[in-house]
């Protein structure tokens, strides 16, 4: 089970980072790296298990349903790779320590570099498919939001998009390969798909399903023709670099291609597709690598062309190239990350990274500069270093990799011109920044930077040597153990990890490279500038060019088709929108609406008639009249809401009747205080009201209103003239007293049956709330409203004072009488809510009616006289709502019942007798604080708005020494 | 009766639809007041019209669905009730901000010929 910590440590670590203080570099910095060696120690008690050749194994049940366990599967390669995470982490922490500079947001830093380590843990230690994509996508993730460190520079967010994009794409396709694998397999279980290895090879799907895990794996390895992204992840810090794109994340890709090595690999086509693309980013980046004038760039193409020479080896199809692709992607990621750090103190000591400024910093920081030429010596493959033994493998295996005659011979010659060229850029790299002198003026005096600065560089480059000249005795048991491990099968080929292994081809493969890379270097110096030379010849390789061609030409599509198939116009929106639904609705019932119009005239009763006709009258006079006269129309429109709560209680339903009430109520009064902000409107300023055109479009909407209303209506009438279906009404009369408990059925469902959905109802409403209370806060009136407030013209209609007893003038009658109106309408109000469980009542009601309490005082009294003795605090009765309904539904598990499910208790009280407390009261209660919260925020929210820049509103803050919501 | 209803939920949606069309933003906010009224009404009568059989179960009776209205249709339009006062509220001050800020009540906050 300690397995579960390696995962988690770096999880908890990231969420603790991030809460500590931005000064706290140390603090971050210890738990960084306390974590990442933690880690590395866990990882460490199990080297015994991977000795005897265990597999270790724990899982836990994620989405059984579906077959999908959460299980970590530690063998030797994951091993192996986890520990190369964790202990470079380790370094890169303290390295990040000294490079970060004070001013950076530091907390932040060290919160996504955990929750990247995290990440690519996650995806080295997963047993299975699914959640290795998971973690895949995570580190993508991480790396965007580490490439966009800083996200005040340009070429930051526009790196780090490309590289989301890029990667984040490819990790789409990995998981589409990966699911057509476990549909194969049956299982996506990693064991079940080793194990089945032949049967997904020999299946139809086989060509797709490579193609899409290679597209994955080639876009996170940056392989050509998806490699442009890396160099432009360089805009990240250095640490990020040399952690996330040198030595751990781009070796996802290659990670996961061995890791499926036994069941992918071994055909034709994985040779050619692999092959190809390895041996085309190995070149490619090698050569580009030559002529980079940035430091980091030239770490990024050589990157790019070391992981290409993986891949080449791993498209091989033999066992010993794919040791040696092990093999190299731990060498690979000891020296680069080590030169990755040397550029950043380069960087960091003397304010620059071009090559062209740089010179002679031998004599400055001679440390510095012989751990970075013996780290690019290993780059370039130089005897006695880590780096020379794979390369030597990589040699040997190229001339026995292809059968036909052409690839004996193209490969082995493009492996030695890539080694060339890699000479020729280590060179070039050492020679520009440490050697000869600089030609100008630097940025910053150049010094040796602080020691720890220095340590874990020195670590990486120690283990350079180390490797180089003992293999056998350093990195052999390792090595072994983790091809071991992917070959599980006993295919393991017999290899000597030796430095001399006397005069044969690949040391003569290895010092042609030597003298021809040399002579590069020596021409491109001769001829001075490098890039003038070279650059041309790389156009056609563009990828970033081919990218944001792509990106313009989509975005430019995909406006034109928004252009063409939509408007910006809300009207011809919403008519759209009304035209789709008549056609859908039409489509939906013509021909099968069966219409009987035979209805008995003498059923209907007059009065129902005579309320429908005020009530018709009300809705097409709010209908005609809106736009001039908007507070009759906003009179009608309450009135036809009178009329539907009418209809309400007519037909049996008194909850929505008593609902609809309070609502119209609180309603009214908000599109009142709204009214305020209209602009003025009368009918003879307006010139163009009748031209042709205008009269067209009125005649468009009334046809599209009529229609609409006449199927509304057709639609309502056959409804209701045909028997209703069965249904679940019986199911919930039947439970709703006995399961329920409580006579009124429908607050039963309301906060029983259907409480979850009830509660996330109010939950929005709370939301809403809230969010017109921010949105009120940056309003801004328009000018000419505020100018012409009637209050500022009228003395005789002030503000009331808040310091006197009651409001003087008009409003002392109305203001008595709301005041004595306030307790009863608590009264009112907590006597729905109790009896709402038994009889028409509840939450809502009760809420909304102990709102419309508070909103009277307001009217009455004013804003300012209120608030200078009551403060209501309406978000801590939307918080208490919440918590109370969540609460309530949260108390079923102390009867080991299931969230939500509703509880009784009838204790026995002297006095009062038996007594029913359900916990549906008490979610009922959650219902009615929060009402009573959001509708008097947003009312008061809104009232607030006709105080800005009022003078009695500094009286009332000093006098109440409260804030005003402004 | 199932004939005015039906005619009320016509009229009530009509004109709804005919103020959601208009370009002046209070119209709108009017509109979707009365098509929610219709909306609300049209689902209520899913559950069919009775009378005086109001959900609220009498205990000395066994119960029976055929005994009362339909409480399903209710209890789904009491919260769209309450869910529609805050979008009103919400829309208002939309409403209102849209028109500080580009100081005209046009839906599209520009002005345009009618």
């Amino acid at each position: 089970m300690t397995l579960y910590l390696v995962l988690l440590l770096p999880f908890v670590g990231a969420l603790g980072a991030g809460l500590l203080r931005a000064t706290a570099r140390n603090v971050e910095a210890w738990l960084a790296g306390a974590v990442a060696i933690s880690c590395a120690a866990i990882l460490a008690t199990y080297y015994p298990d991977m000795l005897a050749g265990r597999v270790v194994q724990v899982a836990v049940d994620w989405l059984p349903q579906y077959g999908l366990t959460f299980g970590l599967r530690l063998d030797g390669y994951a091993w192996m790779f986890a520990m190369l995470v964790t202990v470079i982490g380790a370094l890169v922490v303290v390295y990040a320590r000294y490079y970060m500079s004070p001013a950076d947001p530091v907390p932040r830093f060290f919160s996504f570099l955990l929750a990247f380590m995290g990440s690519m843990l996650g995806v080295v230690l997963s047993g299975n498919l699914i959640q290795l994509v998971m973690f895949w996508e995570l580190t993508s993730f991480t790396s965007f939001v580490l490439i966009a460190y800083w996200y005040h520079r340009t070429d930051a967010r526009a790196g780090a998009r490309m590289a989301l994009t890029v990667t984040a794409a490819g990790g789409m396709c990995l998981l589409a390969g990966v699911l057509m694998m476990g549909h194969i397999a049956g299982s996506y279980d990693l064991d079940r798909v080793l194990a089945a290895a032949d049967t997904i090879r020999a299946h139809s799907l086989y060509p797709w399903l490579l193609t899409m895990v290679l597209l994955g794996a080639f876009t996170k390895s940056a392989q050509f023709p998806f490699h442009f992204w890396l160099p432009r992840a360089m805009a990240a810090p250095t640490p990020v670099s040399s952690y996330l794109h040198s030595a751990t994340m781009v070796k996802a890709g290659v990670f996961l291609l061995a890791r499926l090595w036994p069941v992918l690999s071994g055909t034709d086509l994985w040779f050619a597709i692999v092959c190809s693309a390895g041996l085309a980013s190995l070149l490619v980046g090698a050569y580009a690598a030559t002529f980079q004038r940035d430091m980091k760039g030239v770490l990024a193409y050589s990157t790019i062309s070391h992981l290409g020479l993986i891949t080449l080896l791993l498209g091989m199809n033999s066992t010993l190239a794919l040791v040696a692709a092990v093999f190299h992607m731990l060498n690979h990621a000891t020296f680069k990350a080590s030169l990755f750090m040397a550029a950043g103190i380069v960087d960091h000591e003397t304010g620059t990274r071009d090559l062209k400024r740089l010179g002679g910093l031998y004599h400055a920081m001679p440390i510095t500069a012989t751990l970075a030429m013996v780290a690019a010596a290993a780059m370039a493959g130089v005897p006695l270093l880590n780096g020379f033994l794979s390369k030597e493998m990589f040699f040997a295996e190229t001339m026995f990799a292809g059968e036909a005659l052409w690839l004996r011979i193209l490969l082995p010659a493009t492996a030695i011109l890539a080694g060339m060229f890699s000479v020729a850029y280590s060179a070039r790299l050492i020679r520009q920044v440490f050697l000869g002198t600089a030609p100008g003026e630097l940025p910053r005096t150049p010094h040796e930077p602080t020691r720890w600065m220095l340590l874990p560089s020195a670590t990486l480059v120690l283990l350079c040597l180390l490797v180089g000249v003992l293999p056998g005795r350093t990195i052999g048991p390792v090595l072994d153990l983790a091809t071991r491990a992917i070959l599980s099968d006993g295919r393991m080929p017999v290899y000597s990890l030796k430095v001399w292994h006397g005069l044969n081809m690949p040391l003569l493969m290895s010092a042609a490279a030597f003298i021809g890379g040399l002579a590069i270097h020596a021409w491109m110096t001769h001829l001075g500038h490098p890039e003038g030379v070279l650059k041309p010849l790389f156009r056609r390789f563009d990828g970033k060019r081919a990218f944001s061609v792509l990106q313009v030409r989509l975005i430019r599509g995909a406006t034109r088709l928004v252009n063409g198939i939509s408007s910006t116009r809300l009207q011809t929106q919403l008519a759209l929108i009304v035209v789709a639904v008549i056609t859908a609705a039409a489509v939906a019932t013509l021909g099968r609406l069966n219409l009987d119009l035979t209805t008995d005239l003498a059923q209907i009763d007059p009065a129902f008639a005579l309320l429908w006709v005020v009530g018709g009258a009300c809705a097409i006079g709010a209908a005609l009249q809106a736009k001039f006269h908007r507070l009759a129309a906003l009179i009608m429109v309450g009135c036809a809401g009178l009329v539907t709560s009418l209809t309400f209680a007519w037909f049996s339903a008194p909850d929505l009747a008593l609902t609809q009430v309070s609502v119209e109520v609180v309603t009214t009064v908000l599109l009142l205080l709204g009214l305020r902000w209209m602009p003025k409107r009368l009918a003879m300023d307006l010139k163009n009201r009748d031209t042709a055109r205008a009269r067209a479009r009125r005649v468009r909407d009334a046809t599209l209103a009529i229609v609409a209303g006449v199927g509304m209506a057709v639609l309502a009438y056959v409804v209701l003239t045909q028997p209703a279906g069965p249904g679940i009404r019986d199911f919930i009369v039947k439970n709703a007293l006995p399961g329920g408990g409580g006579h009124n059925i429908v607050n039963v469902i309301l906060v029983d049956f259907r409480g979850f959905d009830t509660f996330g109802e109010i939950t929005v409403v709370g939301i809403v709330a809230l969010t017109i209370y921010k949105l009120l806060r940056r309003f801004r009136p328009a000018p000419e409203v505020m100018a012409s407030s009637g209050q500022k013209r009228d003395p005789g209609r002030e503000l009331p004072d808040p310091r006197d007893a009651v409001p003087k003038g008009v409003m002392l009658v109305p203001a008595i009488i709301g005041r004595l109106l306030l307790p009863m309408a608590g009264v009112v109000s907590v006597f729905f809510l109790l009896r709402g469980h038994n009889a028409p009542g509840g939450g809502f009601v009760g809420g909304l009616v102990m709102a419309t309490g508070f909103i009277a005082q307001y009217l009455v009294n004013g804003t300012l006289w209120v608030e200078s003795r009551l403060r209501i605090h309406p978000q801590y009765w939307i918080g208490g709502g919440l918590l109370c309904a969540a609460g309530a539904g949260c108390l079923a598990w102390f009867a080991s019942l299931p969230y939500m499910s509703a509880i009784v208790w009838e204790p026995k009280l002297p006095l009062l007798g038996k007594l029913h407390l359900s916990s549906v009261l008490v979610f009922d209660l959650g219902v009615y604080l929060l009402v009573v919260g959001t509708t008097t925020l947003m009312l008061i929210a809104l009232a607030h708005q006709s105080l800005r820049s009022h003078r009695r509103v500094a009286e009332a803050e000093e006098l109440t020494s409260v804030r005003m919501v402004r | 009766m199932e004939l005015i209803y039906s005619l009320a939920v016509g009229i009530f949606c009509a004109c709804g639809v005919w103020l959601l069309l208009r370009p002046r933003t209070f119209q709108v906010i009017l509109g979707l007041a009365l098509l929610s009224y219709a909306t609300n009404l049209f689902i209520f009568a899913m559950g069919r019209l009775t009378l005086d059989r109001p959900p609220l179960i009498d205990p000395n009776v066994v119960a029976d669905a055929s005994l009362y209205d339909d409480p399903i249709p209710q209890a789904l339009v009491l919260t769209a009730i309450v869910i529609g006062f805050a979008t009103t509220a919400l829309f208002l001050v939309m409403l209102i901000a849209s028109r500080g800020f580009t100081g005209t009540d046009h839906v599209d906050g520009v002005e345009k010929d009618e």
